[in-house]
């Protein structure tokens, strides 16, 4: 019995369904878009991409037709911080390609370059009906962690789908842990930084040199240095939010996110005026540091009052390789605490799709990538549970390797 | 075949040494002089309070519809529909739920408090791979802005453990999470045995392996066990001996008086350990040196070995899906709770974190649902087992608290919504019958800590 089933299992890894004819019958559909969500809908997928969306399609000639029989069906989770893809096992001295140790780069540190999209974590997070991710590494030898990368939880070899799509710098209390801690050097660090990578190569061939950074590092700055690129800036306390939103009023061009922000609360009248979007995490309620002093629980509440733009994911030290998953869980807390439903809903769907500039995911509407999940329940409970996962139209196994583990020992198959 | 959970009985027995016998004085001045560091916990004033007409958990497994919870003087008087109770303060739990409170039996709040910084790393004395000596309560900060966070989320008894970078780490404590307490004692659960908190696997070998020193290796950390006992079981003897006017008692010895307390019996044994065969290593020391494991903590292999776990009687304190983060976690499923529970081994779930802490109800939700699709029944009242009395069993206080039995301890939680979801919230929380926590309710922040910072000026 158990060959039987890790034969069908291997049958169903080594051929993966081609994109297809797909007709999702009778949801009830979260298109994320001005559709809202359509009761009793129906979601066509054609080519890997959303054909249509709305009540009574009719199948088109050699459709498969999947019935949803009144269940959600929503686009892919999109995890807006992530390891995932850079470990199969993050600690026990075992390769973490998410640590990058030393002074040989810091912001050339790039994430995509990192990625294995064969980890086990990644149909462990996939068949949780996260399709998307970005993820980036933590490097140490400055303020700048490196270069992060968005990525499909396909397991297929082109799931990095945005090369250096963003950068992680550390403005708050890590980054001042890395200038002689203290904040009075982190943000004249940052300015000589964004200086040695806008006069790259110019003040290296020169032999001058970089102030605070080595050529390789300054390369891989000068086009977020340019505004060609989004910071995503680890800042947490209303003082330092402040501080970066004061430095993108002087600086309109250099494009910025936070993620963090646990006293963002406090500042958002001013952040909806700076555009400054806030990748946060709304459990984040205890003074766990002396920048999280006023956290609170009801941050994406009053956030959302506001009107600032923000998206849900794991905060810094809490992002890991295994536990992208979560942040449907992080969404209902949200959701708990007074977040209405559609908008938890797309801070992790549509929000981060937006936030990364990944402009042809997180909705259910036409032409939209066809990352589309059915689940047995509403997808921000945690007793829920994806019955089908489809990345650009492609339905996804929904075995893991905890699955396999799982099957090993239920008591319901063997007689141990 | 060691033993089944152990009976009320046998741990009433145990309970009424404990508070003496752990701190190795005579037994005979308990009267006169109180333990060293025994609790001052006096139960928060309160008036008879009758639940109304609420869907009732009762910790064993039942749930009861439209149900009434009359508590008095502390201590649950009953639960069935209809109660009434001259004078009683009557709550209305129309479309709510009512449950016993919330015991975590894995926690570092207080000696891990917040805000994390060198002087409050507090739960790890990293000087030697035995610190059988310390207890946590030394280190616990009452002032821990998570006891706050913790009581929010239902939590109405906790177990605060040392860390796991030692083989023996020191003793655990059982607190109330009592807000605005002014010293560790306050807090402390009357008459709950002490533990002591051992650890298996990567974490004592990690840590001395890097010194150079023992033990390095899974087969270091089973050596540093057995030589230990053997020392302490000597001791024990040689105590034992004098107490019989055999001899001179040995010199004072804090770290053998933990282990012999264990050996005794007075003191339960909590042991960090991760993996199936590592964990059955542990059961075979247990046996050489004749002592009981009352449970093993994350316990992520629980599920490989439930039979072995239920015919010894000890519990298992799991997480609902942690997994990846170390090898001897990389087997982690989310069926472990429902698979150990379905083997009739008692199965826990607890936090290990201050985040965790504040939503265990969400993670045995988790494990409930994954049970489910596994194929296995389980209700969501019998879900509830795993956060109030099977972690009261593994922390031997269960004829105290943990089910709304009457005459157990009035420690009841009141739901906005189901428990075992993720909208539900806490919106009462009785402990000792006294209302602890009330969300919404406008209150500067009980911890001086946070006082006069910006979120008490603001959070309103």
């Amino acid at each position: 019995m158990r060959l039987f089933s890790a034969l069908l299992l291997a049958a169903a890894l080594a051929t993966p369904a081609a994109a297809e004819t797909v007709l999702i019958n009778n949801g009830r559909v979260v298109t994320n878009g001005a559709a809202g969500i359509i009761e009793n809908g129906d979601v066509l997928i054609v080519d890997g991409r959303i054909s249509a969306v709305g009540a009574n399609i009719s199948a088109p000639r050699g459709a498969r037709v999947v019935e949803a029989q009144g269940r959600f069906v929503t686009p892919g989770a999109f995890a807006a911080m992530s390891e995932v893809g850079l470990s199969e096992i993050s600690g026990s001295g075992a390769p973490n390609d998410a640590d990058v140790e030393g002074n040989l780069v810091s912001a050339a540190a790039d994430a995509g370059r990192a990625f294995n999209p064969n980890v086990t974590a990644i149909p462990v997070t996939r068949i949780e009906g996260v399709t998307r991710a970005a993820i980036a590494p933590s490097a140490d030898g400055s303020i700048f962690d490196g270069r992060g990368a968005l990525v499909s939880m396909s397991g297929a070899p082109d799931s990095v789908f945005r090369e250096r799509a963003f950068m992680v710098v550390e403005l708050g209390e890590t980054g001042a842990g890395r200038t002689g801690g203290s904040r009075a050097a982190l943000w004249p660090a940052f300015e000589a930084a964004l200086r040695d990578a806008r006069e790259y190569p110019g003040r290296y061939r020169s032999g001058q040199g970089g102030a605070v950074l080595n050529e390789l590092d300054a390369a891989a700055l000068q086009p977020f240095a340019n505004g060609q690129g989004m910071f995503l800036v680890h800042v947490e306390s209303a003082a330092d939010i402040r501080r970066l939103i004061a430095f993108k009023r002087n600086n309109p061009r250099l494009r910025f996110a936070i993620h963090g922000g646990a006293e963002a609360w406090q500042v958002a009248n001013e952040l909806r005026a700076s555009g400054i979007p806030v990748i946060l995490d709304p459990l984040v309620n205890l003074p766990s540091s002396f920048e999280r002093l006023s956290a609170r629980l009801d941050n994406a509440v009053l956030l959302n009052r506001a009107g600032v733009k923000f998206a849900i994911a794991p905060a810094p030290g809490s992002v890991d390789a295994h536990q992208a998953r979560l942040v449907l869980q992080l969404a209902g807390n949200a959701v708990a605490n007074g977040l209405p439903w559609d908008v938890a809903f797309a801070a992790v769907s549509r929000g981060p799709a937006e936030i990364f500039g990944a402009g042809n995911l997180g909705r259910l509407e036409r032409n939209y990538l066809a990352d589309v999940v059915i689940w047995d329940g509403d997808p921000l409970q945690v007793t829920s549970a994806p019955t089908a996962v489809f990345i650009e139209g492609v339905e996804q196994s929904l075995t893991s390797r905890q699955t396999q583990l799982r099957d090993r020992y239920n008591p319901r198959n063997s007689r141990r | 075949m060691r033993q089944i959970l152990r009976p009320v009985i046998a741990l009433a027995a145990t309970l009424s040494i404990a508070a003496c016998a752990t701190t190795g004085t005579d037994t005979d001045a308990e009267d006169e002089d109180p333990a060293p560091f025994a609790s001052t916990y006096t139960p928060r004033p309160s008036t008879p309070t009758l639940i109304r007409n609420g869907t009732v958990f009762d910790g064993n497994g039942a749930e009861i519809a439209n149900a009434d919870v009359l508590m008095r003087d502390g201590r649950i008087v009953s639960v069935g529909q209809n109660l009434s109770a001259e004078g009683a303060t009557v709550i209305d739990a129309t479309g709510k739920f009512v449950t016993p409170g919330i015991i975590d039996a894995h926690s570092h709040l207080g000696v891990y408090p917040s805000p994390s910084i060198n002087a409050t790393s507090d739960g790890n004395e990293l000087t030697q791979p035995n610190t059988a000596e310390v207890w946590a309560e030394h280190s616990v900060w009452p002032q821990d802005p998570g006891f706050l966070r913790a009581v929010a989320g239902g939590i109405t008894t906790l177990h605060v453990l040392p860390g796991s970078g030692n083989l023996f780490g020191g003793r655990g404590v059982t607190l109330r999470p009592v807000l605005g307490a002014r010293t560790v004692q306050e807090m402390k659960f009357p008459d709950a045995p002490q533990s002591l908190k051992m650890a298996c696997g990567e974490n004592p070998a990690r840590v001395y392996g890097s010194r150079n020193s023992s033990p390095a290796t899974g087969m270091g950390n089973v050596a540093g066990y057995r030589q230990a006992f053997a020392n302490a079981a000597r001791y024990a003897r040689r105590l034992e001996a004098a107490e019989n006017g055999e001899g001179e008692p040995p010199d004072r010895d804090l770290e053998m008086e933990t282990l012999a307390g264990v050996i005794n019996g007075d003191i339960i044994l909590q042991w960090h350990c991760y993996r199936a065969d590592e964990m059955a290593n542990a059961i075979q020391v247990a046996h050489e040196f004749d002592f009981e494991i009352a449970g093993f903590h994350h316990a992520v292999e629980s599920y490989k070995i439930a039979d072995l776990l239920r015919e010894e009687g000890i519990c298992s304190m799991m997480w609902a899906d942690w997994w990846g983060f170390k090898l001897e976690a990389y087997d982690g499923i989310r069926e472990n709770i429902a698979f150990v529970d379905a083997a009739g081994a008692c199965a826990v779930v607890h936090s290990d974190s201050e985040v965790g802490i504040q939503r265990l109800n969400q993670e045995a939700a988790k494990a409930m649902a994954d049970g489910r699709r596994a194929g296995l029944e389980i209700s969501r009242a019998h879900a509830w087992t795993w956060l109030s009395r099977n972690p009261a069993r593994a922390l031997h206080i269960a004829d105290e608290t943990g089910t709304l039995e009457a005459g157990r301890r009035a420690d009841v939680l009141i739901w906005s919504a189901d428990p075992l979801s993720s909208y539900g919230v806490a919106e009462r929380v009785y402990i000792d019958g006294a209302l602890m926590y009330e969300r919404g309710a406008q209150r500067d922040p009980p911890s001086d800590f946070e006082l006069g910072q910006t979120y008490t000026r603001s959070a309103q």
